[in-house]
């Protein structure tokens, strides 16, 4: 068990090893640097997505290849978290100098070992290309993607081993927790969080504090701080790279909770399809264990506590905190009616929080740096940042943390470098089955919590998918729908059967066998989910609807009236042509076709004949002429 | 609703049912313990048919009706057995827009079985799955631990001839 006295020397033994990796003003300057006993650091993702993309036999190349250029004393390689570019996986950066490889292949390894690390010779022609500039090598920080991003959950990811307590240490690791154990009251961490402005990055976005506050006034023999990292969301991967780049933070944070709370154990609820998250979680258990950062007489002071990890089973509302706490007490996952809340009866009946990895990630940081620090980043309602999962059709697809207050046009312009194939910009979904389409004309509104309400959508938890011209919006929901009514409970009944009928009325539109009463009939059963279902699952089920409907009228109608998508998405309502101008009657797509629709002669322009076309777009695949389009 | 039903005869080890017993022992006085127990079972015997499930429930005293009620749930417990290459494509909203549906739907083509399915010689089991955080490389699938990224509908025959 460490004292605090030995925590701050692992901190200044570690600290200068970590600051290694940051900007430095020049070469020599950061050679000159307390760096540890390695020259260079080469810091490989070994997040979901660049392990997915092949980081790990790129790392037995790359360990290989140091062996065999005698370089073991003098380069160390670190298996990080996620960096957020995750478009260009796997992704490996070299410090001190910061040089940024992307696109990373196992037969590039040599090149960069012997020309690299072995002689200090950059390989520019395998770094990302917007951190080249002629013979200059740019920061990371300065390249589009990452300049207007502002990390403080995420500061950790893709700089530290997430599998060493030591170097989350040297960014000034549970000191935190030393400090709320050694000179602060519960009540004055739970004024601290009050004060910061925090609110749930989960998704509905609650104070923290208040939560904290309510729980902490219930008396108990036994209080609970669980830690929701059940992401569910579609789309969305912020918690998971939390846990798989930092997740000492998050122990941190909820043994910081468990003491201002009243609270001895901790349960974190995990999805089971992490497993990256849950391996690493269980060696920075075992580890804050190790360190008595985590068990009885914390720091010596008398504040005992610890964290069990639970897997959750693949089912979407146990997202929900009620049917969370349920399925931990090895149920089913249903919810329960509120009141009583959480906070008075919540795990096995006992008062209980229930705080979201990305919020939990802020907290650490909030008691070292002071509330107004914190409250000084964001809106005037919304403070601090928020990491969003950016998908779709967006260039750079990843991980980003922007300042409460950006604009959706910063992130997808700037940040995202705009839709590929110079596609127009349709909508962007935040929010999950839960949010909303948020439509062009809104692309100026500062992203905050109650902005996002107002224009019909939801913060969610971070997910945010990009549009173009080709999504069918009509198709998006009843997507979203789909899912929902997959993923009810089926406890209530306006929950089980309106998502239903739901979707069944949206099936029907998309076929083009929907009227306009239809449209009246979405409405009235979106009002009674809305206020009747019993968890947020039910209740926010519509949104996708609505929101749609509000913003996108015009293509519901067009399914109805005109018996048209818009998008050329919904197969029902497609036709395949082709341009007679461009067929050069190369006969492959008749060929091709699997239900002999398309007749043609030799070197003549083909036709298709759409009593026999069953839509399966082979034949525009396979077209060498661009000749086939469909409407 | 995919089939969650086995059409597949049980043939357990002792080796597993030791295994089984091991685990319960350890587990089953903390508190919450019947869905640890559950998945440390399923990883055991892969599935987790009634078989099981009854033997759960005469260790732990917990009613088998309640087991049932939990094994059938959450998604992860299989009540029948999966195949040896065990496909799952992202249905997630990334690969949604990018066309993985049609990947499915050709799977499922290819096949001659639906989601939830095992082939009859075992060889290949379909499900379909939820966002597994490869939004970058979309359409995403996986056959067991390998992940392919950027899928076309056209890559599925080369792929699947991989695996004997």
């Amino acid at each position: 068990m460490k004292s605090l006295e030995e925590l701050r020397v692992i901190r200044e033994k570690m600290q200068g090893t970590v600051e290694y990796r940051s900007e430095h003003e020049s070469l020599a300057d950061a050679l000159a640097s307390e760096h540890g006993k390695y020259r260079a650091h080469v810091l490989i993702c070994g997040g979901t997505g660049c392990t997915s993309s092949g980081s790990q036999k790129i790392r037995e190349r790359l360990d290989e290849e140091i062996k065999k250029n005698g370089l073991e004393e003098e380069v160390c390689v670190i298996k990080t978290g996620c960096f957020g570019l995750c478009a260009l996986g796997p992704i490996m950066i070299v410090y001190p100098e910061g040089a940024f490889y992307s696109m990373v292949k196992e037969e590039d390894i040599p090149e960069i070992v012997e020309e690299h690390l072995a002689k200090g010779n950059v390989v520019k022609r395998l770094l990302y290309d917007e951190t080249v500039k002629g013979d200059e090598v740019l920061p990371l920080q300065e390249t589009n993607f990452y300049k207007k991003q502002h990390r403080v959950a995420l500061r950790n990811c893709g700089v530290i081993s997430p599998e060493d307590i030591e170097e989350y240490i040297g960014t000034h690791g549970y000191e935190a927790l030393g400090k709320v154990l050694t000179e602060m009251e519960p009540k004055d961490v739970i004024q601290t969080l009050l004060d910061s402005g925090l609110r749930g990055r989960g998704g509905a976005g609650f104070p923290t504090g208040m939560k904290w506050k309510f729980a902490a006034a219930n008396e108990a023999d036994q209080k609970y701080v669980c830690c929701n990292a059940d992401e569910g969301d579609p789309g969305a991967f912020m918690d998971r790279s939390v846990l798989e780049g930092d997740p000492h933070v998050v122990l941190e944070a909820m043994a910081i909770a468990g003491y201002a709370i009243g609270a001895s154990q901790g349960y974190i609820y995990v999805r089971a399809e992490y497993p990256i998250a849950v391996e690493r979680l269980n060696i920075a258990i075992k580890q804050a264990r190790e360190y008595g950062m985590l068990g009885e007489d914390i720091f010596g002071t008398g504040f005992k506590f610890d964290i069990e990890l639970r897997l959750g089973a693949g089912a979407f509302v146990c997202g929900e905190e009620t049917a969370l706490m349920t399925s931990i007490e090895g149920n089913r996952g249903e919810p329960r009616p509120r009141p009583p809340f959480p906070a008075l009866k919540g795990l096995f009946q006992k008062p209980t929080i229930l705080n979201n990895v990305e919020t939990l990630a802020n907290i650490p940081q909030i008691i070292l740096n002071g509330a107004e620090w914190f409250a000084g980043m964001g809106t005037e309602k919304s403070k601090g940042t928020k990491v969003f999962a950016l998908g779709g059709k967006v260039n750079n697809t990843g991980l980003v943390e922007i300042p409460m207050g950006t604009t959706l046009r910063e992130i997808v312009e700037e940040i995202g470098g705009g839709i590929p194939k110079g596609k127009k910009f349709k909508a962007a979904q935040t929010g999950g089955p839960s949010g909303g389409c948020i439509p062009a004309e809104k692309f100026d509104t500062p992203i905050d919590y109650d902005n996002l309400i107002a224009i019909g959508s939801m913060m969610g938890s971070g997910g945010l998918i990009v549009m173009d011209e080709d999504t069918c919006m009509v198709d998006i929901a009843k997507f979203f729908l789909e899912f929902t009514v997959d993923e009810s409970c089926g406890k209530c009944t306006p929950c089980r059967i309106g998502t239903r009928r739901m979707l069944e009325i949206l099936d029907k539109i998309t076929k083009g066998q929907g009227t306009m009463e239809d449209l009246d009939r979405l409405e009235e059963l979106a009002a009674h989910l809305k206020s009747n279902s019993l968890c947020a699952l039910g209740q926010t089920a519509p949104n996708p609807v609505l929101s749609t409907l509000r913003y996108f009228k015009d293509e519901y109608i067009a399914h109805i009236v005109d018996k048209k998508c818009p998008a050329g998405v919904c197969k029902d309502l497609l036709q395949y042509k082709i341009d007679a101008d461009k067929c050069k009657g190369c006969t492959l797509c008749a060929r091709i076709c699997p239900n002999e629709a398309i007749v043609g002669k030799v070197k003549e322009p083909h036709a298709i004949n759409p009593d026999k076309c069953v839509k399966c777009g082979a034949c525009m695949e396979k077209c060498r002429f661009g000749a086939i389009y469909k409407e | 609703m995919l089939s969650k039903k086995s059409t597949v005869s049980f043939h357990g080890t002792e080796e597993q049912e030791k295994a089984l017993l091991a685990v319960i022992e350890e587990l089953k006085d903390e508190k919450g313990a019947l869905m640890p127990i559950m998945q440390k079972a399923q990883d055991i015997y892969g599935y987790l048919p009634i078989e099981v499930q009854t033997m759960i429930s005469n260790h732990t005293g917990i009613p088998l009706e309640k087991i049932y009620g939990v094994a059938t749930f959450y998604s992860q417990f299989n009540l029948s057995p999966k195949g040896r290459y065990q496909i799952s494509v992202c249905l997630g909203t990334a690969c949604y827009v990018k066309g993985s549906g049609d990947i499915y739907n050709k799977l499922m083509e290819k096949l001659g079985i639906v989601g939830g399915e095992c082939t009859a010689d075992g060889r290949f089991s379909l499900d379909a799955c939820r966002c597994i955080g490869a939004c970058g490389l979309a359409p995403v699938m996986t056959i067991n631990d390998e992940v392919y990224g950027r899928l076309k509908v056209e890559d599925i025959d080369d792929i699947l001839a991989k695996y004997e």
